[in-house]
């Protein structure tokens, strides 16, 4: 429970409203004080991430020791600088979107259309690991084990990718991507069976399954099974073309994995709400003792909901070897698995606001490298910027206090934020 | 010391929980503070205590306005609080414990000075007969002893003023005329004492003055000489109440569960039913009375098959049953279980996600793989009507309930169907007297369609007033089965203390046991 709760002890009973609660304007009043939280902290990173920006530029930290006002304002064109370019590589120049889209012109518009299309590749593993560790923590679960599980994921479809040839896409590339969600959820399923059996914190046992997981993709790739031949480093054979999903556009990186992650999102939201199976899982995460009196399955709900937050990640790497490098490396995904922890938490354990969360981090990772060309502001910031959003979602508190807002009734984040210790 | 408060107002959104109380407790004086759940007491309790701020009144001491921050002003102001849940920390001593966070030292090392303390606490001890010793072990004493260990506390502190926030809720009879005879010491020598509670008869034995709180609002102050129940009853509800329940005599039928030889352990692997025998038939209220802790809780855990049976045999309706939670559902057996925000509800669930808690997975909530949110949130309207649950909407938390109703969810969702046992753990504990007689009504209502109802209460008028026929557990043993009209509050009062009955009336028990089966 939220320590924020305005019922006093002795549990007064709330009056009814002032206005049925189905009525359109609390409806919206509801969804912006779900979105006010996020925004403000990612306000607030920005602001932080600006002062980073001047710390690390040392023209004009030169500047400001000699000449203040000019530092300042040198400063100040340097973050605004440094801002529009992050914006313009992940989500375009207007100018040129509006023209290529007046033009037509095929070049033009996939010009045009590129650094959306690098946000939508780059938003598509994370928005799927954010949904598997969402997943997990409506039973009440912390899966950390996204990363393991995404290695686990890509190591399987990539096998299936390169080693089967001559059927027909509609036959190979399904036939890889369960692959990967059977493989992922196999790596969900080891955790999900020691809480079960053992009571063996799946924080641990699933932290522990990462490191064994990246070894065991650095072994396979090591093996004649998967290497490429004739190369030395660890690097798999490259996927048949019928496993490849193909690119939204020709000519775009972006792929249907994005739509995979939609589609994901969708089924994961009926999940959670409107399934017997979701009613199940959030009884357990909420009160697995009153989920027992109801006659419902402790052990199986968790062994389960593991498996269905393991196949989750575990089609991230899919997508991920698929769709975008069409073989397997060492570290593939750059760490999307630690990535969804984040997103679920931004996204308040929500699909639909995992989505949203998992294209703003794509978004700020598209658009790093373009910032880092036009203004030289290192690459790193996005990752400042991105742990301070993190930080401040995980202390509303600390947000509330600075905008002076009221507590609400709300209890996803603080809960996600506070409940590691449960 | 002269307590007053004046005109006191707490507002929380939405709530007035505090209405310009005013009150005041003289010298050596016992005011009695009567309220339903949710009538304020507590809230002004703790305004009183320092642990939130009134909007708007004031306190005064010795008719000195007062401004308490936070606890540690109210303690230095002189006033102690003894809450429900007592505060101790188990592995230190009485001592130990009536020293923490005011540690007396010497020397210049700041050792830590235990006989200042142990001396101090065996004086407040034979002052007030407490018959405390400071160097017992907390977790060796039995409850009525912790809760004069947090007597000693507050007077240690040098008190004036006592809060007592329902002190009989875990005490049996004998222990509760043991803590009258020590408040009437402690008045005596010129404390005054706040006394909460619901219970009527409590309140008109030992305060000196009553003052009934309903919905934030004084509705009425009463001098114990020249009141009774019902009057008191009918201020606090705000409506005449029924305190006696009306009931035509049990015509038992066909057992509905049998129980022998049943041994269950419980969380720490202790022995908590040791060889139990018992029957309930169809159409009767066995009740089971006893202190807390008599493995009362674990015998209801194992019938509903939430507590592994360790030995002996448990029949549903003549049927060995598999003792899992729904397997016992499906055999028509009911569960109010003991904490309804522990085990009977999901708090942070809607009012409609609880009614379907445990029928989720059939029809007509649920279709293949998906839940029937119409069909939930159209039966849970129809529940809060019949059942008549306040709340604006199926939508709401249970959470956000008041006691009352959180309860009236669980015995909607339980009573809503055909039942042949009802197994109903503490179903009033914490409610006000209007849910109190709301429950009972329904339990004997669900008795005479032809349930079998087992009762397992520690509160005494529950058990006499609903009781078919009534049985002491006492050791996770069933010492006595007694007829209504011979269980007297001594008697039970006694044999839930260990007292043993006396030869014959033990083979009276099990000449009842016998014919029962």
């Amino acid at each position: 429970m939220s320590a924020d709760t305005t019922v006093s002890e002795d549990g007064i009973d709330l009056p009814p409203p002032a206005e049925p609660t189905t009525s359109r304007g609390s409806w919206l009043r509801r969804a912006l004080g779900a979105i006010a939280l996020p925004l403000l902290a990612l306000f607030s990173a920005a602001v932080v991430g600006g002062i980073v920006i001047i710390a690390g530029n040392r023209d004009v930290v030169g500047l400001l020791e000699t000449d203040l006002p000019a530092g300042l304002s040198a400063g100040w064109s340097v973050i605004i600088d440094s801002y529009a370019a992050l914006i313009r590589g992940a989500l375009g120049d207007p100018a040129q979107l509006v023209s290529a889209l007046v033009s037509l012109d095929p070049h033009a518009l996939v010009d045009a259309f590129h650094p959306l299309a690098e946000t939508t590749l780059s938003s598509t593993p994370v928005i799927l690991t954010g949904l598997s560790v969402a997943l997990a923590f409506r039973a009440g679960l912390f899966n950390i084990g996204g990363e393991g599980q995404l290695q686990l994921g890509a190591l399987a479809s990539v096998l299936v990718g390169f080693s089967i040839q001559g059927l027909p896409w509609f036959i190979h590339l399904p036939l890889a991507l369960i692959a990967g969600i059977i493989a992922g959820a196999a790596w969900g399923f080891i955790p999900g069976f020691l809480k079960a059996r053992t009571g063996a914190h799946e924080v641990i046992t699933t932290i522990m399954l990462n490191f064994i997981a990246i070894q065991l993709v650095g072994f396979a790739l090591r093996t004649p099974l998967y290497q490429r031949p004739g190369r030395t480093d660890p690097i798999s054979k490259s996927i048949e073309p019928s496993a490849v999903l193909p690119p939204l556009v020709d000519g775009l990186r972006a792929h249907w994995g994005i739509v995979l992650a939609i589609i994901a999102a969708i089924f994961v939201s009926w999940l959670i709400f409107r399934a017997k199976k979701g009613f199940e899982f959030r009884a357990v995460g909420l009160n697995p003792i009153a989920a027992r009196y109801a006659g419902m399955n402790i052990g199986a709900t968790t062994v389960l909901a593991m498996m269905a937050a393991g196949g989750l990640a575990g089609l991230a790497g899919s997508a991920v070897v698929l769709g975008t490098t069409h073989n397997l490396i060492p570290n593939l995904g750059g760490g999307a698995g630690f990535d969804g922890i984040a997103i679920a938490l931004l996204g308040r354990s929500r699909p639909s606001g995992v989505v949203a969360a998992g294209f703003l981090m794509g978004a700020l990772r598209a658009g790093a490298v373009p910032m880092q060309v036009a203004t030289g502001t290192p690459i790193y910031l996005v990752v400042v910027i991105q742990a301070l959003i993190i930080m401040f979602i995980a202390a509303p508190a600390l947000v509330r206090a600075i905008y002076r807002i009221k507590a609400s009734r709300t209890i996803g984040a603080e809960a996600f934020a506070k409940g590691w210790g449960a | 010391m002269k307590l007053e408060l004046r005109a006191i107002t707490k507002r929380f959104p939405g709530v007035l929980a505090n209405d310009a109380i005013s009150l005041q407790v003289g010298d050596g004086e016992t005011l009695g503070l009567l309220g339903e759940n949710g009538a304020g007491k507590t809230t002004l309790m703790n305004i009183l205590y320092g642990l939130y701020q009134p909007d708007s009144g004031d306190i005064l001491i010795d008719d000195n306005p007062v401004k308490f921050h936070g606890p540690g002003d109210a303690i230095a102001a002189g006033i102690g609080m003894v809450h429900q849940h007592f505060m101790l920390v188990p592995v230190f001593t009485v001592a130990e414990n009536v020293m923490l966070g005011v540690e007396s030292t010497k020397t210049a090392l700041r050792m830590l000075d235990l006989s200042v303390v142990r001396k101090r606490v065996r004086e407040i001890s034979d002052q007030h007969n407490l018959h405390v010793d400071p160097d017992a072990l907390v977790e060796d004493l039995p409850v009525g002893v912790r809760q004069r260990v947090e007597i000693i506390k507050t007077l240690y502190r040098q008190s004036k003023v006592l809060i007592l926030d329902e002190p009989t809720a875990v005490l049996t009879p004998q222990e509760g005329e043991e803590l009258f005879a020590i408040m009437r010491s402690l008045v005596a020598g010129g404390t005054s004492i706040i006394f909460i509670t619901h219970k009527l008869n409590e309140v008109l034995q030992v305060a000196d003055r009553i003052a009934v709180l309903r919905r934030g609002r004084v509705v009425g102050t009463a001098d114990p000489k020249e009141t009774d129940s019902e009057k008191l009853a009918t201020m606090m509800v705000g409506r005449p109440v029924d305190l006696v329940v009306d009931k035509t005599p049990a015509k038992p039928a066909q057992p509905v569960l049998e129980v022998s030889g049943l041994r269950v352990r419980d969380d720490r692997g202790q022995l908590a039913v040791t060889d139990l025998d018992l029957v309930v038939r169809a159409g009767e209220i066995l009740a089971i009375a006893g202190v807390q802790g008599n493995g009362q809780s674990e015998l209801a855990e194992a019938i509903t098959g939430m507590r592994r049976v360790e030995l002996g045999d448990i029949k549903i309706g003549g049927e060995e049953v598999r003792l899992e939670p729904r397997e016992v559902y499906r055999h028509g057996v009911g569960h109010v279980p003991e904490d309804r925000l522990e085990e009977g509800l999901v708090p942070a669930f809607n009012i409609a996600e609880n009614i379907a808690l445990n029928n989720y997975w059939a029809p007509p909530v649920s279709h293949g793989l998906s839940l029937d949110r119409d069909a939930m949130v159209k039966i849970a309207e129809q529940r809060i009507s019949e059942f008549d649950i306040r709340t604006p909407s199926v939508f709401n938390p249970v959470a956000n309930l008041s006691g009352g109703n959180q309860q009236k969810v669980i015995v909607a969702r339980e009573f809503s169907r055909p039942l042949k046992l009802l197994v109903a753990v503490q179903p009033t504990r914490g409610l006000d007297v209007g849910s109190i007689e709301y429950i009972h009504r329904r339990l004997v209502a669900k008795r005479d369609e032809g349930a079998g109802i087992l009762l397992i209460s520690t509160e005494l008028d529950e058990i006499v007033a609903l009781g078919d026929r009534i049985a002491v557990m006492f050791q996770g043993r069933i010492v006595s089965i007694l007829k209504p009209e011979e269980a007297t509050f001594e008697k039970l009062g006694l044999l839930m203390g260990g007292a043993r009955p006396e030869e014959k009336s033990v083979e009276d028990a099990r000449a009842l046991a016998a014919q029962a089966v």
